[in-house]
């Protein structure tokens, strides 16, 4: 059985209770501007909440035919605060167990949930901006409205930007000093120990 | 012969070019070369200052930016207003409820901007109206009039509301004075024994600006024109302006002129706090109306009341002093430090100023040259600073800026002045385009001006724009302070007939706008706060419409079952919640108005059904792509018949 280095181990703990952050910072968000609306608009998305000017998006989005946001639309809102209790007691548990193979599963959870989100969000986005009321005021035949997983994208005349925000990117250093602690790991140290 | 002849000809026709060339020219354009990059404000940049601008015998309120002259907004304070319904719409008519009854239109001349230890804190504007007397207050995050409060005891609110350097009160001085009392069914010719003077002085509340008038001065019968509150060491005096001290009632261009000196008279208020604590203030029965908008109801209330505290000055001889000041003064204007008052006699061939220090001596040394109805009159010499000489003809209003000069306009000979105020030196002079009234610099009546620029308020307009007839639009020049000499930048049309104005830099004012009400805080009785809750409901002959607005469609949009000589009440709230959404609402016949609802108000529009027909309603507002969608129909169906009451939006069951 391999063990961590006291520094890895360190490092793991860190990265799971920064991980409590998820709870008190928002995670993702979409801005959205358009020519009348100079000062913009934002939705931020928190691991059970969305938050912003959801009102004012879902007023103008209904002339295409787009559903009113509600949170009850989410079902993740009721689970994700228990994922992310489960990775930060695995990260912890990693932390105290002292074995590398608790390091590889714990760099795995956090990839596949990193990956479920986006693919999560993705699919939300598409049922969001293609599945529309055909009695809209407003159709414009073959447009869908679905905004981008991530980056910038031009709809109608709105520019819609999505992204990570506070959460988000905290998740994003989290993952990449895991991943980076297992490399070292695994291509270095697994070496010298033994 | 021939070629004298020739030669005499040749010579008269030259003499008569030169004559022609000497005859003076017009104004034509006299700015100089760097005054357009001196007032442009790129798109989408900001003024400097928000100029708050009397609007005269419109009743209303104009907002300006500085340097740019743009008009940004006429906000209604004592006149109906088409463009957002103010004294059409049911929340709004108390508003200009007064004893008289309801008043649509009022004269509205002087700004008082709120301070804070003699500087500008940007929470309120408030104006006065000179013929019914009121005075108003606006509050500044929302750009509306919240508060009317009727004026007892007053013929005509000229003298005011000037305030004190910390807005304890405004001060409301009455411009005619008129029989007073149980006894006011007296001859005109009377003037002398029955007329008296009167000066409220308002207290505003520091928390909420709430104005009620504390106490009343009844003073001698003449005419009080302008005012100022001392401030710094002569916090705690007022100083007013006094003309027709000859106590004319009639022709008074010239039987009020004939005085030598008419008064400035000085008002110790900290005296008058404490005879009022002593109890000795006589309680008056009078009526007056006390007007106010509340934001959260969205609705004006307007009360009568009955009473009011006054003092005599006459039998208070240390509370009140006149400083003789020549030839019926119009301004009255202290400086930033508080030591000096400039007087302006509209008809005097010297500007004198008064040191408050020197008046206060006089006072110890009771220096007087005699009383007028037992009020002493301190000796004019022995309150002078000095006169500025030769200043203009017509001298009429002084602001400052902060480096110990002063500007007085001048409506005679039509210019500004520029002088200094310790050693009375004019250092400058400029035209302006026609005959200038009051004028301002941005900070000018506080301790502390802002400076830069000195604005003309002028009465004359002529030849400066392009002709619109024989009623022209206002005239207003802006001119940079700057340098040691003034020079002119802009000129820029002003609606109504401004008089005095104030400006104020847009940081202490434009983060406090407020861009929406929150709907959840609409306590209207009659809001409906979700279409869920819109609804049609009689009430006898009353049928009350509580109907919703949102891009774009209005809820109940059909209606059912009113009938002729019903009176329906149009409640419509606007649920938006973005700024810049206003919704209007319109209906065929209306013999009031339309309305215009911000997001997250509620507005009622009445409208009697009088014809059988099916009227059709609509948003007036350009609110969004589908505003031409945003309509609807009220069926109107004859007096007693039985179609029963009905309504709905979006519902096609029916159709036939």
């Amino acid at each position: 059985m391999k063990k961590l280095k006291t520094s890895t181990r360190i490092i793991i703990a860190i990265a799971s209770l920064a991980m409590i952050s998820a709870y008190y910072v928002p995670l993702w968000q979409i801005l959205m501007w358009a020519p009348q609306y100079p000062e913009g608009l934002e939705m931020k998305i928190w691991i059970n909440d969305i938050s912003g000017d959801v009102k004012i998006i879902s007023a103008l989005n209904h002339y295409i035919g787009m559903k009113h946001i509600e949170v009850s639309m989410f079902p993740e809102f009721g689970y994700m605060i228990y994922i992310v209790g489960a990775l930060i007691g695995v990260g912890l548990l990693t932390s105290l167990i002292n074995r590398r193979f608790m390091l590889i599963t714990f760099a795995s959870l956090i990839v596949a949930s990193g990956i479920a989100a986006l693919v999560d969000f993705y699919l939300w986005g598409y049922d969001y901006g293609h599945n529309l009321d055909p009695t809209a005021p407003i159709v414009v035949p073959g447009m869908a409205y679905q905004p981008p997983v991530i980056g910038t994208k031009q709809l109608l005349n709105f520019t819609a930007f999505s992204g990570p925000d506070v959460g988000g990117w905290i998740f994003l250093v989290i993952g990449i000093a895991i991943i980076g602690v297992l490399g070292l790991e695994i291509f270095k140290y697994g070496k010298s120990t033994r | 012969m021939k070629i004298n002849r020739i030669i005499l000809l040749v010579t008269v026709m030259a003499s008569l070019v030169v004559l022609n060339s000497c005859k003076p020219k017009g104004p034509g354009s006299v700015t100089t070369g760097d005054a357009a990059s001196k007032v442009y404000v790129a798109p989408g940049q900001y003024d400097e200052f928000y100029n708050v601008v009397s609007g005269g015998f419109n009743g209303q309120i104009s907002i300006y930016g500085i340097p740019s002259g743009r008009l940004f907004k006429i906000l209604p304070v004592f006149s109906v207003f088409p463009e957002s319904g103010y004294g059409f719409s049911e929340e709004t008519k108390p508003m200009l409820n007064t004893s008289h009854g309801f008043v649509p239109w009022d004269d509205l001349h002087h700004i008082a901007l709120s301070t804070t230890k003699g500087e500008h804190d940007g929470r309120w504007a408030f104006a006065n109206a000179n013929n019914t007397p009121r005075v108003a207050r606006v509050d500044m995050t929302t750009f509306r009039t919240t508060e009317i409060l009727e004026i007892p005891n007053s013929g005509g609110n000229h003298s005011s509301p000037f305030i004190t350097e910390n807005t304890e009160y405004l001060v409301a001085g009455t411009r005619f004075s008129i029989p007073m009392g149980d006894n006011v069914d007296v001859p005109i010719s009377s003037y002398k024994e029955n007329f008296k003077g009167s000066i409220s002085f308002i207290k505003v509340n520091p928390e909420t600006g709430r104005m009620n008038i504390e106490f009343q001065l009844r003073t001698p019968g003449f005419n009080y024109d302008l005012s100022r509150a001392g401030k710094g060491p002569s916090h705690g005096w007022f100083f007013f302006s006094c003309y027709n001290t000859e106590q004319a009632y009639t022709l008074l261009e010239v039987n009020a002129s004939r005085n030598d000196k008419d008064f400035i008279m000085a008002v110790n208020w900290k005296k008058a706090e404490e005879y009022l604590a002593q109890g000795k203030g006589k309680k008056e029965k009078v009526k007056y109306a006390h007007n106010v908008y509340d934001e959260t109801t969205h609705m004006a209330t307007s009360s009568i009341l009955n009473e009011v505290t006054v003092l005599d000055v006459m039998e208070f001889p240390d509370l009140v002093y006149f400083i003789p000041c020549p030839k019926s003064p119009h301004g009255c204007d202290v400086d930033p430090t508080g030591e000096y008052i400039v007087g302006s006699g509209k008809l005097a061939a010297v500007m004198p100023v008064f040191s408050f220090s020197k008046f206060q001596t006089a006072i110890a040394n009771n220096d007087y040259e005699g009383d007028f109805d037992g009020i002493p009159v301190i000796k004019y010499e022995s309150a002078l600073h000095g006169e500025v000489k030769k200043p203009g003809l017509g001298p009429l209003h002084t602001e400052f800026d902060a480096n110990g000069n002063a500007y007085t306009s001048f409506f005679v000979s039509s210019e500004i002045v520029k002088w200094n105020v310790k050693t009375l030196e004019v250092l400058d002079r400029v035209p302006t385009y026609y005959s200038i009234g009051h004028l301002s610099v941005p900070g000018g009546p506080t301790a502390k001006p802002h400076g830069k620029y000195v604005i003309a308020y002028n009465k004359i307009t002529k030849d400066r724009y392009l002709p619109t007839g024989p009623e022209l639009t206002q005239s207003a020049q802006l001119y940079s302070i700057e340098g040691d000499k003034m020079q002119l930048l802009l000129d820029f049309p002003t609606t109504g007939e401004p008089h005095y104005a104030e400006a104020i830099p847009a940081s202490l004012i434009r983060d406090k706008s407020v861009k929406i009400y929150p709907i959840e805080h609409n306590e209207h009785p009659y809001a409906a706060k979700g279409e869920k809750m819109a609804r049609v409901e009689r009430n006898g002959k009353e049928v009350h419409v509580y109907m919703t607005a949102i891009r774009s469609h209005l809820t109940p949009d059909n209606i059912e079952g009113v009938r002729v000589g019903d009176e329906v009440y149009f409640h419509v709230t606007n649920l938006e919640q973005d700024w810049d959404v206003p919704h209007g609402f319109a209906i065929k016949g209306a013999n009031n108005a339309e309305i215009l609802i911000m997001p997250g108000e509620t507005q009622t529009l009445k409208w009697t059904a009088k014809e059988v027909g099916v009227v059709p309603f609509y948003c007036t507002d350009f609110c969004s792509a589908l505003h031409q969608e945003m309509s609807g129909y009220v069926r109107v169906s004859p007096a007693g018949s039985n179609t029963p009451l009905k309504f709905s939006t979006g519902d096609t069951g029916g159709q036939k």
